[in-house]
């Protein structure tokens, strides 16, 4: 059950944990929700990267954006490393694979080259 | 489309790329005569006539990334396909307004879907619009203001993860009926 009471313990939490957080995160984690983004099931993607950054502490943020353009490689995240400005582009994006990409990318620096744009495209 | 969400969403996401401060989404249902009203309302940047008249159209779209813009023709066929009506309302730097009627009770009508995450998603899209919710089946209503969230809130994000996920469970409890 929850009500409105709930809002101040965690107001207090959060609160705590932005004094030990860095506030610059490395990563930017972005999710395509254009019409086809959507259509193709980006939903549950973005669903379960907020549940995920929820219950765990990622070096990321996750964000969305419109159309990319790339309709036929939806749902697709891009991931910005906001270190040295590089892009990855990850495409046919599952559930399963967003967790995979936070616990690889995000957590190891381990690009899962197998699910990038550049190896569908070869 | 699976669901009445994913219709709303793309209506959500025109109000919010259209610079909109203030969105109000009220979805109600009365059976007593089988009617699923949903209106849409925003105070963003509004269309002109000619774009408003061919809004419905799958080649319209102000978008530079693709040329078709199918959130509004995917709405329009499905009004079209169950005897349902679709008005939209357009001032330029004004607002838009849409509303939808549908029978509620209709085969070709997909279920409503998780309307906490379609906020959920629609808060975190921009943290700064401030969204109601205003959910009516018969006699239940339900009232959900993101503006009455962010002061409770204070100097913290309504866009944490931990609070975007509470809001998503607090709205769909509340279309239940559940909340304290
Ligand atoms: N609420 C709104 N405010 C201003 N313009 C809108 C609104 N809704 C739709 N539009 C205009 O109508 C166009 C078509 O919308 P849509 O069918 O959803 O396709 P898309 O969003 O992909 O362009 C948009 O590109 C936009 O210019
Ligand atoms: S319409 Fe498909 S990515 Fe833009
Ligand atoms: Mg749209």
């Amino acid at each position: 059950m929850k009500s409105l009471e709930d809002l101040k313990k965690m107001r207090e939490k959060a609160l705590k944990k932005v004094e030990m957080r860095d506030v610059n995160k490395k990563y930017r984690v972005v999710v395509g929700m254009a019409t086809c983004g959507i259509a193709a099931g980006a939903r549950p993607v973005l669903n379960k990267l907020i549940e995920e950054l929820g219950n765990n502490d990622y070096p990321c943020i996750v964000t969305q954006t419109g159309c990319i353009g790339l309709c036929a490689y939806e749902p697709i995240v891009e991931v910005f490393n906001q270190e040295d400005q590089t892009k990855t582009t990850y495409v046919h994006v599952t559930p399963e694979k967003a967790v995979s990409i936070l616990q690889n990318h995000i957590l190891k620096d381990r690009i899962l080259t197998e699910f990038t744009i550049d190896s569908y495209q070869k | 489309m699976q669901d009445i969400a994913m219709y709303i969403i793309e209506i959500l996401m025109n109000s919010i790329y259209a610079n909109s401060n203030n969105i109000i989404c009220h979805i109600e249902i009365k059976t007593s005569i089988n009617q699923l009203l949903i209106i849409i309302e925003d105070d963003g940047k509004g269309m002109n006539d000619e774009l408003l008249a061919n809004v419905t159209n799958p080649f319209t779209t102000t978008r530079k990334t693709r040329k078709i813009g199918l959130g509004v023709a995917f709405l329009q066929h499905l009004c079209d396909q169950c005897n349902g009506d679709l008005t939209i309302k357009s001032k330029e730097n004004i607002g838009t307004i849409t509303v939808v009627k549908l029978p509620y009770d209709h085969w070709d009508i997909p279920p409503l879907g998780n309307i906490g995450q379609m906020m959920m998603f629609c808060i975190q899209a921009n943290a700064d619009i401030d969204f109601i919710l205003q959910y009516i089946k018969d006699e239940h209503t339900f009232f959900f203001d993101t503006k009455l969230i962010k002061q409770e809130l204070g100097e913290v994000n309504i866009d944490e993860p931990d609070i975007l996920l509470w809001i998503k469970e607090y709205i769909n409890q509340g279309i239940k009926g559940e909340n304290l």
